[in-house]
Parts: C-alpha cells; sequence; structure tokens
C-alpha cells in the first residue's frame, strides 16, 4: 500500500512540477483571495488583524478545492482513471498517494499565505509549534476528505459545481477548529489551542479512515 | 417492511387527518391553554414548535443513515433500503430549514439576534448544507446502483453530524440551552408539558406521513425510469403500424427530445 502511495504521489508531483497549475493559478489565485478580504476589510484594521487566520483558512479552503479539482482531472482526461482502476494498484495506496500529493501542493501554498498574512494584514507569528502542528494535521483533514469527496463526484457531468456543494460543509469544522487553534497560537483568543488540535486530529482521523476504507469502492462505483 | 412503507390508501389518507387534527389541536393548546412563561412571555410558545421540528430533522437523518447502513450491507441490499434513505434525507432536509428558521425567530425574541456563531446553530447550518449536498448528489447519479452507494457515504456522515450537533450543547460551551425534556425530570409541567407533548406527537404524524408519500413518489419515479422507454417504444411502434396505442402508454411515454413542439397529440379515444 505505501509503495503504491509513493508511486501515485510520485506520479501527481511529477505532473504538477511540468505543468506548473499549482505554482502559476492556485498560488496566485490564494494571493488574491487575500488581497480581496484586504480590500473588504480595509476600513477597519483592527478586524483583519483579529479575522486574519480565519480569512487564511478560508483561503487554504477556496484554494484546496482547486488543487482537489485539478488532481481528479488529471484522472479524467483520456480514460486515465480506467487505467488506474485496471492497474493493480492498491485503491488504498491510490487514495495516500492522491491525497498526500495534495496535501504537500497546500503546505506549499499555506507557507505562501502565511507569508502574505504576515506583509498583509501585519500578523504577528508566534506559538510556531501549535501553528505548524495545526496546519499540519487540517492540511491532513482537508486534502483527505477533498480526495474522497472528489473522487465521488468524479464520473458526473456537474462535478464542478457538485464538489464545492460537499465539501464546503464537510470541511467547515476543519476550517472553525483551524482557525481557533490559530487564534490561540497567535494570542488572539484566551482558548486553549491544543484543546481545538485534538477536535482537528479526531476530524482528519476520520476523514482519513473513511477514505482509505471507501475509495476502491468509490472507484468501481463512479 | 412493505406493509409499513407502502400502507393501504385509505390508513394514509388517516394518517394525513390524525397529522392535521393533531397539529390543530397543538395550535390551540400552544395559543390558548398554555399560560406565558415568568421568563420569557408569550414567546415561550415557539416550545411547542421549535424542539418537535428539530426533532424530526434528526430523526429524518437518523432515518436515511440506518436505511443506508441496510443498504451497504450485502446480505440486505434492497432498493427499498435506497428509497427509504433518500425519503428521509428529504423530509429532514424540510425540518432541517424549519428548525433553522423557529430558531432563527426565538433566537431573536430570547437573544435579540436572529443568528449568533454558537456551536449548536452552526453544527445544525452545517447539517442543512450537507443534506442539500446528499440531495443534490442524487439528483446527478443517474445509475440507481452508484447512486444508492455514494448516498449511503454521504448519510453515515450526515448520521456523525447529527450525534455531534446533539451533544454540542454538552460538548461546547454554547448560548444554546440544553436538553429541553431531561429525563426523568423535566424542567416544563403542567399545560406547557402537556402541550409540549402534542406537539412532539403532532410532528410524528406528519413527518410519518411526508416520509410514506415520498417512498411512494420515489417508487413511482424508478418505476417511470425503467418502464419509460419500453413505453416510448410500444408508442412508436403503435404509431409505425397506424394502431392506436392503449391510452396508458399514450399518458405515461415521454415525447422524443426536441420534437415534442412539432407532434400533435395523440387522440386516444374514451374507454
Amino acid at each position: 500500500m505505501w509503495r503504491d502511495a509513493l508511486l501515485v504521489a510520485g506520479k501527481d508531483l511529477r505532473i504538477e512540477g511540468r505543468a506548473k497549475v499549482a505554482l502559476n493559478q492556485v498560488g496566485p489565485y490564494a494571493l488574491v483571495v487575500l488581497l480581496l478580504f484586504g480590500f473588504a476589510f480595509d476600513e477597519d484594521r483592527p478586524l483583519l488583524e483579529n479575522a486574519a487566520p480565519g480569512l487564511f483558512w478560508v483561503a487554504v479552503l477556496f484554494s484546496g478545492l482547486l488543487a482537489v479539482q485539478r488532481s481528479f482531472s488529471l484522472e479524467s482526461s483520456d480514460g486515465a482513471v480506467d487505467g488506474l482502476r485496471l492497474s493493480r494498484l492498491d485503491p488504498a495506496g491510490v487514495f495516500l498517494g492522491k491525497a498526500a500529493a495534495v496535501a504537500l501542493q497546500l503546505v506549499v501554498l499555506e507557507i505562501l499565505l502565511t507569508l502574505g498574512i504576515v506583509v498583509l494584514f501585519h500578523t504577528e507569528l508566534s506559538g510556531a509549534a501549535l501553528l505548524a502542528v495545526s496546519g499540519v494535521v487540517s492540511t491532513v483533514g482537508v486534502a483527505t476528505a477533498g480526495v474522497a469527496y472528489a473522487a465521488l463526484s468524479m464520473g458526473l457531468r456537474v462535478r464542478e459545481t457538485l464538489l464545492p456543494l460537499l465539501l464546503a460543509p464537510v470541511l467547515a469544522p476543519i476550517v472553525l477548529a483551524a482557525t481557533e487553534a490559530w487564534r490561540s497560537a497567535l494570542h488572539l483568543s484566551t482558548d486553549d489551542g491544543w484543546r481545538w488540535l485534538v477536535l482537528l486530529g479526531c476530524f482528519a482521523a476520520v476523514y482519513l479512515a473513511g477514505g482509505v476504507l471507501s475509495f476502491g469502492s468509490l472507484m468501481e462505483e463512479t | 417492511m412493505r406493509s409499513v412503507l407502502a400502507p393501504p390508501r385509505r390508513l394514509t389518507r388517516a394518517l394525513g387527518w390524525s397529522a392535521l387534527a393533531a397539529l390543530a389541536l397543538n395550535t390551540w393548546w400552544g395559543l390558548w391553554l398554555s399560560p406565558p412563561d415568568v421568563v420569557q412571555g408569550q414567546f415561550v410558545r415557539m416550545l411547542y414548535v421549535h424542539p418537535a421540528v428539530a426533532t424530526m430533522c434528526y430523526a429524518g437523518f437518523g432515518l436515511c443513515a440506518l436505511a443506508s447502513v441496510a443498504w451497504l450491507l450485502p446480505r440486505l441490499r434492497s432498493p427499498r433500503w435506497d428509497r427509504l434513505a433518500v425519503a428521509g434525507a428529504e423530509v429532514g432536509a424540510v425540518f432541517c430549514a424549519a428548525t433553522l428558521i423557529t430558531g432563527s425567530i426565538w433566537g431573536r425574541a430570547s437573544w435579540g439576534v436572529w443568528w449568533t456563531w454558537d456551536a449548536r446553530l452552526t453544527l445544525t447550518a452545517i447539517l442543512f448544507a450537507l443534506s442539500l449536498g446528499y440531495l443534490a448528489l442524487r439528483r446527478a447519479v443517474s445509475n440507481p446502483q452508484s447512486r444508492a452507494f455514494v448516498s449511503s457515504l454521504v448519510a453515515l456522515l450526515m448520521a456523525l453530524t447529527v450525534v455531534v450537533d446533539h451533544y454540542a450543547t454538552d460538548w461546547f460551551v454554547t448560548l444554546h440551552q440544553g436538553e429541553t425534556l431531561p429525563v426523568p425530570s423535566p424542567t416544563v409541567h403542567g399545560w406547557q408539558l402537556a402541550t409540549m407533548l402534542v406537539s412532539f406527537f403532532a410532528f410524528a404524524l406528519v413527518f410519518a406521513w411526508l416520509v410514506v408519500h415520498r417512498y411512494r413518489l420515489e417508487a413511482l419515479e424508478e418505476r417511470y425510469d425503467s418502464e419509460a422507454f419500453t413505453l416510448a417504444l410500444q408508442a412508436r411502434r403503435s404509431e409505425g403500424e397506424g394502431v392506436q396505442p392503449p391510452p396508458h402508454v399514450v399518458k405515461i411515454a415521454p415525447e422524443p427530445a426536441g420534437q415534442g413542439q412539432d407532434r400533435q397529440p395523440v387522440e386516444v379515444p374514451s374507454r
């Protein structure tokens, strides 16, 4: 399973490395979203600083949707998905590989967005451990839920519009918990951020387990 | 199960009239007989709508999840479970919307705002969005087998959200009150308790009536999907042979795409 996961992740990342869609399109899009938030809250500077973690994770959610859609549009073209189905790769390995590739792209994107909120929203970084751990756990949750739902809607004609509708409510608890953990790390709230991290971990574990268990059947049925 | 979900029409009609009568009784007791509350005043009358509606919302999604689990088990797999799942989800979504609306009105009266970012409220809104996604997914997948499978997975996630939503007032610090009728010592008494119990009974009847009808509708849609093509072929063949097709074929057979406006309606002789 792990070997197959590495194989699929390597394949997806090589394609991204050559096409540079994440770098040339998704990254700039995420920064534009941050800029738009800036325009929207420009007159209320303290509000912008206070809401920075939430705006950051909403930007990650939007960009994550694009990354996941891109990951499965690769498989939709030229019947590549049939090749994936007919290959003897372990479906759980395929799921983990695709999720890992999306997660890695999201981590790069999050680093870019962190620089964005520091420069644009004057966020002072603190609580590095909580920021990093909650960032990684949230990314795992976003990537696993995203890949599972993208597989679910892969064969549908309306997948571009259906996927955000299906995925956004599923990712809402992740966005909420990640925002609260980051607010705590950045001293914007008095909540215990590590408690939110436990909640994040629970959701990420459920999505990861659900994806691993159901991906094979999803690939067959859709 | 067939006898429960496909009862004789007379029984369904009786269920509908009972639901209407129970709703009327609930309205009478809730608006006239039950006294105003010491703290909430007249707004306490929302107590006779909102908790019952929210419970039916949970019941709908719970029914959907149970039916989905039954469909996922190979030994129990049957289209009936899928029909029951969609009936539960759709009725649950209607009650979820009603929960949000009635809760919002009560929130405005009690807290002074239509909406607040409380865990219970937020989770209910997420549940509603999930149910809309579930219904959209069902409309998007045409293969019945695939549709039942993917929607079952989404239904399980909705059930998980229902559990978290239900315990949100215990697990998080929320503005929303905890359990309305804690067993064995409820916090409401007298007319208020009686009216509240009537409201649960009335909305349960409405829920059952809606589920039975939605189940029937789904069965009819499935029949239409499976028989429409055959009936259309039969109708066209009859036309080609110059024979008048049987009336039920003309009624059911769909017009070919794009030709409906140019064609003359087929005259069906009355029996």
